[in-house]
């Protein structure tokens, strides 16, 4: 098989026949437009993701009647710009604890052996290997009221501690689950960092607390920054977590959109909920793009 | 300096803790005698791994999410491969801004997109239909496909396809020949992370879901929200021991090649 192609091949480099001058320039053309390998991809996105997203954008416009009167009904409801501000507050909460946890462990990664490193490094992986719904049931079974969590510290003799069905439960179950996102790029970014630099600012006098602030810091910071935007933004539109961890006091806005939708059948209501969410997440966004890459190219530069 | 390792071991081993620990505690669980979720288990019984075997709600669920995360793994592996390819040969600057377009659907939240594609389907009869699954998870699998062929686009020599262009080979000849080994790794493990997107989806599931057509993670959720069904942590455990047995083997092949 392999070797009749290649004397067809072979043939081809000598004077072009007539009939082979048709589709070697039939390729050249797709060889010009690379774009056109991309087709399949763009159609399905148009598809499968901008019809549907404009679909929710015209119902949220449109029903009951044309106007803004869904978005009015969103901002004038007290309940709406709670759980909107809760929704940002706890996704800030879980970029943060994911920050606090990730950055020693990303540096302890870089400063150990390939054997250590490989244990650490499967330790991020593994809550992968579970299926992401049988780990919310996890956490429902360490965070309840007799769960694992409340036998440790009864048994350590400390008082017992409602977790499930509060905020702080679903933020323990949300950083679990995002803080492999923070881990991974603080690790790239900190394996690339020239540690002689440090060993620089020490030899010239500087306390380590002080080579720590003053050198390795900075130059870190684009990991945190890539980390902890993806995060958040991957924490805004969290929906199974909240939905079996949160009681109706942690309540996201993902869950309202489905309530609105699947409970009530108000589309528009729901619409606009959903708007609003996917206006939030692409403002954020776009006000990060630039800053990473300012971090990033200064990274680059030093 | 002594105190602060020890400190900042300390720190990173309850890191490990936090992040381990629900895949762990899933295991007694799944032998539970009764049929609770309180921990500790008490007794032990494989009687839930049973019913996962025997019930049709179960199996049928867990081989419709493998139909679909297959097919969604070989047309997303396609297009997504197709799409690096064809971004990695464009010139001009329209290529990073249509590379940042093509992963937008990591970025946008699953529900929004779960009710759009559900509002799409119900017009078109799609709910509930195999393609209509296989449409929704190949195009959020894409994404991933288009980062792992890309990385290893970015470190393939294109000189390499000239040289064998200037020996005779035609372009196809020389992307079989040439590219396509050589980027290889890059489409494999595109190929696991769209099966493992697939085959983990929930959100939009949830919403085209229908009584004939349930996933494995739909069937997951409404067990967990209706009753304490061990049969969950069952299932949990057949994944994970599942995927832990690739991996390692994954591991050991690779080890072994290397050498």
């Amino acid at each position: 098989m392999s070797q009749t192609t290649d004397t067809t091949a072979t043939g081809s480099a000598s004077p072009r026949s007539a009939d082979q001058t048709a589709p070697s320039h039939r390729r050249w053309r797709l060889a010009a437009y690379p774009s056109l390998l991309t087709a399949p991809a763009v159609l399905l996105l148009i598809a499968a993701m901008a019809y549907p997203l404009l679909t929710i954008v015209l119902r949220s416009l449109s029903e009951p009647e044309w106007g803004l009167q869904n978005y009015v009904w969103f901002f004038s409801t007290p309940v709406n710009i709670t759980v909107l501000a809760r929704t940002f507050s706890i996704s800030a909460w879980v970029t943060i604890v994911c920050v606090i946890a990730a950055y020693p462990y990303a540096y302890l990664m870089t400063a150990v052996g390939p054997r250590m490193r490989l244990v650490l490094i499967l330790c991020v992986l593994v809550p992968f290997w579970v299926s992401g719904v049988v780990r919310t049931l996890a956490w429902v079974i360490l965070l309840q009221d007799s769960g694992v969590i409340n036998l440790v510290l009864k048994w350590l003799g400390f008082g017992a501690v409602k977790l499930i069905r509060t905020p702080t439960g679903v933020v323990i179950g949300m950083a679990q689950v995002l803080l492999p996102f923070m881990i991974l790029p603080l690790y790239s970014v900190m394996r690339g960092i020239d540690l002689r630099l440090v060993q620089a600012a020490r030899s010239l006098g500087a306390r380590p607390a002080l080579a720590f602030w003053q050198v390795y810091l900075p130059l870190s910071l684009p990991g945190v920054f890539a980390g902890a935007i993806i995060v958040f933004i991957l924490a805004l539109g969290f929906y199974i977590t909240p939905a079996l961890l949160g009681g109706p006091r942690s309540t996201m806005l993902s869950t309202l959109v489905q309530s609105q939708v699947l409970s009530l059948l108000n589309w528009g209501r729901g619409g606009a909920m959903g708007v609003v969410l996917l206006v939030s997440t692409f403002v954020l966004l776009a006000l990060a793009a630039p800053l990473m890459r300012q971090r990033h190219k200064q990274a680059s530069r030093s | 300096m002594k105190p602060f390792r020890l400190l900042l071991g300390l720190f990173c081993l309850l890191v490990a803790i936090w992040l381990v620990m629900p895949t762990l505690v899933v295991i007694p669980m799944s032998f539970n005698e009764k049929k609770s979720l309180a921990f500790p288990p008490s007794g032990f019984s494989w009687q839930w791994y049973e019913n996962f075997f025997t019930n049709p709600e179960w199996s049928s669920s867990f081989f419709n999410s493998l139909r679909v995360a297959a097919i969604v793994a070989l047309t997303a592996t396609i297009v997504g491969t197709l799409a690096a390819l064809g971004l990695s040969r464009m010139k001009h600057s329209g290529a990073g801004i249509l590379r940042a377009i093509l992963i937008t659907p990591m970025v946008v939240p699953g529900v929004v997109l779960a009710i759009g594609i559900y509002a799409v389907y119900l017009n078109y009869q799609l709910v509930g239909t195999t393609l209509g699954f296989v449409i929704a998870h190949t195009m959020l699998a894409v994404p991933f496909v288009l980062i792992a062929v890309s990385a290893s686009l970015e470190v393939f020599d294109v000189r390499l396809e000239t040289a064998a262009a200037s020996l005779g080979a035609n372009r196809f000849t020389a992307f079989r020949t040439i590219t396509l080994p050589l980027i290889l790794p890059g489409i494999l493990s595109g190929l696991l992370f769209a099966f493992v997107t697939s085959f983990d989806e929930i959100i939009v599931a949830l919403f085209i879901t229908s009584p004939y057509l349930k996933t494995l993670p739909v069937q997951i959720y409404t067990s967990i929200t209706r009753d304490a069904d061990p049969t969950v942590a069952a299932v949990g455990t057949i994944i994970f021991l599942a995927t832990s047995l690739i991996i390692c083997g994954g591991l050991i092949i690779g080890s072994q090649r290397r050498r």
